[in-house]
């Protein structure tokens, strides 16, 4: 298990530099660093001095890949590559366009995202899988095909809908909590509630529905007949042995999503001025800011792959049957 | 007048051919018809795909551009154009397009929906709703007329749209009852009793509606904003039809982009296996592994960045709106073509060890060979089955980029803008509701059929839900 664990992480580390070579070619070699400063400092009329200046006080101004001028090491380690790209594997974030820490930031907003995300996981999960079980349980009456049907409807609604309806139903006509905001403590609850309720409403079509089908898979095979022949009631049959077993694609499926809680949500964070990773890495994207996209897109790589781990080691713990090697 | 054709143009166009090509070649094939035969027995499906095809006949017109050539000035021999990319659709939707009021108004309005300074006849100011210069000019009376307007308007686009339906159902039924040896009086009772092999009862309605859809605009829609105007005083029904050209470009032109891609590298992958099957999982996991909103961020960013940087390429916005849509395109079959491409690897490492293919390389078929004629068309249900499943996520994802500041240009019609510019209109009070409200259904009607569709299909071609 613990060589297992070892292999996979030294198997992920061909993909990291694979995301950080790609992250380097798109923002340093298809626009070079001047085309940054140009597109920071305004467009037209841009003296070359300002365009030094700006470089040089971002860290920009060295070659990208080799650097004839220095000595020895030097060559290699005072350079673009090296300090901006390499320095991430160390976690070495560094500091945005508009120059604060990214680290420090990241550690500031890692709460507030979780706050978020955490709760909406949880709550969505035990909703899709209590209505999958419920279409599971009548399947084939016309409670489960409305049951489908209403799943597909609310998957044809865009997340986007959800909220600024979300907002305006619940915030704006009934007042029953703040629009948007946050606050530190206890006080946050009431900031977190609407973005969790929307954050399950607008999962259940696809959820529900694709659970679904986990339990219909397994309520098909040959130990539920069994069960079932062997005279236990349906509703036993459905929690004993049903539900357990369509746990294990349930449970992976939602384990390779746990690191990436840490980024929070793009969408839901900016509606409602949450401050936490996912309004940020969207204000980066807005304000251009080049280095915290950059450190975001790897990070999130990071966690991915991470994830990918927990899902084999998860599968080991759920699933018996399965066995690393 | 001169024909301009954009890029995605071109694209659509080549999309066209080959969509019609496959279809006059799978006419031919019964083993490729059956399935499709049994995605168009459910009346879901055939009225999904009645939907779909009025929303491609929309986006069709709206690809066919050009410039109008300006008046002559006289001096010299060479006509000028116009710098305005105007479609088909454009020149259709007509006193729709170019009747601009001054800022919002409610749909059927007759005023603004805001109050003005007005400056009477006498020069004394009042607080009033100024008048539409457009919407409900042809009225005089008070409210009263307005509303009977309305409703008799209606009502002829009621008649009208009866009438159409009654021709289409005739000549239905008279064509299906030569067809098969019967009167059309008989033929229209089969029909009524659903006892056709092709749901046409269902189809015929779906079309009924669609007809009355249409001659309520075309009796509405030229006098009245039918869906309120925007902060500049567009009409937002034209925004939101010219959106159907957006969202279905980005669902269709991006599975197009990444197939070619997706369906070479699983496939060799899957049957050349060893160091080529490495090499094409490492590609995949690294571009899997980057998160998709922000791989797209970062590389609109640098186009941003490109374009603004270049803008003698450029000639007209229109093109360069266009460009930023196809890379948007790229980008997002870039990051997700990964899925298909495991999907196919997987489905070809088990198809090379059927029987039929050992036979075939055991006889000496190269290997191009077996690919081009045994896999390849033994995989092509999964490709099928995967790019219609895309669609709708595609369509859905535009409005969340647009929303992010990645999606389409912001110049562009599109729901992602709409919603986006939404938000704030829903913080006014009183609320602007209805521009979210039409890109909402527009977007809804348009993702629904498409779900309905693609699950048909999947059901239909599927060889593990056709077995039960």
């Amino acid at each position: 298990m613990f060589a297992y664990i070892i292999r996979r992480l030294l198997y992920a580390v061909p993909i990291l530099i694979g995301v950080n070579l790609l992250t380097f070619y798109l923002f340093f070699v298809v626009n070079s660093p001047d085309d940054m400063a140009r597109m920071h400092l305004g467009m037209k009329r841009v003296t070359p001095e300002a365009i030094e200046k700006w470089k040089a006080s971002h860290g920009y101004d060295k070659p990208l890949l080799v650097n004839s001028g220095a000595s020895s090491l030097d060559k290699v380690t005072d350079t673009i590559f090296y300090e901006k790209s390499l320095r991430l594997f160390i976690f070495d974030f560094g500091y945005s366009d508009d120059g604060r820490d990214i680290s420090y930031d990241i550690g500031q907003r890692m709460l507030p995202s979780l706050a978020i995300a955490i709760p909406s996981l949880l709550i969505g999960l035990l909703v899709n899988i209590t209505f999958a079980l419920l279409m599971a349980f009548f399947r084939g009456t016309y409670l489960d095909i409305s049951g489908v049907i209403l799943c597909v409807v609310l998957m044809s609604i865009s997340a986007m809908f959800y909220i600024i309806g979300g907002q305006y139903l619940l915030a704006k006509l009934f007042r029953l909590v703040p629009i948007s905001g946050f606050d530190s403590g206890l006080d946050a609850l009431k900031f977190i509630i609407l973005p969790v309720v929307i954050g399950v409403v607008s999962g259940i079509g696809s959820g529900a529905r694709w659970y679904r089908t986990f339990f219909l898979e397994e309520a098909g095979k040959d130990y539920v007949r069994t069960a079932r022949a062997k005279g236990l009631s349906e509703s036993l049959v459905l929690f004993r042995h049903v539900l357990r077993n369509a746990l294990i694609p349930i449970v992976t499926g939602v384990v390779v999503l746990l690191p990436l809680l840490f980024m929070g949500s793009l969408l839901l964070e900016s509606f409602f001025a949450i401050p936490g990773l996912g309004s940020y890495t969207i204000d980066a994207i807005n304000n251009q800011d080049f280095a915290i996209v950059r450190v975001m897109v790897f990070l999130g790589s990071v966690l991915y792959i991470f994830g990918l781990i927990l899902v084999d080691i998860t599968y080991t713990v759920v699933d018996p049957r399965v066995r690393l090697s | 007048m001169m024909p301009v054709v954009l890029w995605t143009d071109a694209l659509i166009f080549i999309l066209t051919l080959m969509v019609t090509g496959f279809v006059l070649y799978a006419r031919s094939k019964p083993h490729i018809r059956a399935p499709w035969q049994r995605v168009f027995t459910g009346r879901i499906a055939t009225a999904s795909v009645v939907i779909l095809g009025a929303f491609i006949l929309i986006g069709l017109l709206d690809s066919l551009h050009f410039r109008l050539s300006l008046e002559d000035t006289g001096n010299n021999d060479e006509t000028h154009y116009s710098g305005e990319v105007l479609s088909v659709l454009d020149i259709l939707l007509g006193p729709v397009r170019t009747q601009v009021e001054k800022t919002y108004s409610a749909p059927f309005a007759t005023h603004l929906f805001a109050r003005e300074t007005v400056e009477l006849d006498d020069g004394s100011q009042v607080r009033a709703y100024p008048r539409l210069q457009y919407g409900g000019r042809h009225l005089q009376g008070s409210d009263n007329s307005r509303i009977r307007d309305i409703l008799s308007r209606s009502l002829l686009a009621l008649l009208e749209a009866l009438l159409a339906s009654l021709l289409l159902l005739l000549a239905v039924a008279a064509r299906l009852a030569r067809r098969q040896g019967k009167t059309t009086r008989v033929m229209l009772h089969v029909i009524w009793q659903r006892d056709t092999r092709l749901p046409w009862r269902t189809l015929l309605t779906t079309v009924a509606l669609l007809l009355l859809l249409f001659f309520l605009v075309l009796n509405l829609a030229s006098a009245y904003h039918i869906l309120g105007t925007d902060k500049v005083g567009q009409d937002v029904f034209y925004q939101s039809l010219k959106s159907v050209r957006t969202g279905l470009v980005i669902g269709t032109l991006t599975t197009l982009i990444m197939l070619p891609f997706a369906i070479f590298l699983g496939i060799v992958a899957g049957y050349a296996r060893g160091w080529t099957d490495d090499v094409v999982q490492y590609l995949y996991t690294t571009l899997n592994s980057i998160p998709g909103v922000l791989l797209i961020a970062a590389s609109i960013l640098m186009l941003q960045v490109y374009i603004s940087n270049h803008p003698e390429f450029f000639e007209t916005t229109v093109e360069r709106a266009d460009i930023r849509l196809l890379f948007l395109c790229i980008i997002l079959g870039i990051t997700s073509w990964t899925g298909l491409c495991r999907l196919l690897r997987g489905e070809t490492l088990k198809l090379r060890e059927a029987e039929y293919i050992q036979a075939a390389s055991s006889f000496g078929v190269a290997h191009g060979k077996i690919i081009s004629r045994h896999i390849l068309p033994n995989v092509m249900h999964v490709v099928l089955i995967s790019v219609v499943l895309d669609f709708s996520g595609l369509v859905l994802a535009e409005a969340v980029l647009s929303y992010v500041g990645v999606g389409v240009d912001p110049t562009m019609n599109s729901w992602g803008n709409m919603i986006n510019s939404a938000r704030l209109e829903m913080a006014r009070e009183p609320v602007v509701w209805w521009s979210l409200l039409s890109a909402f259904l527009f977007m809804f009607v348009l993702v629904l059929a498409a779900n309905l569709f693609s699950d048909a299909v999947r059901d239909a071609f599927d060889p593990r839900t056709r077995e039960r």
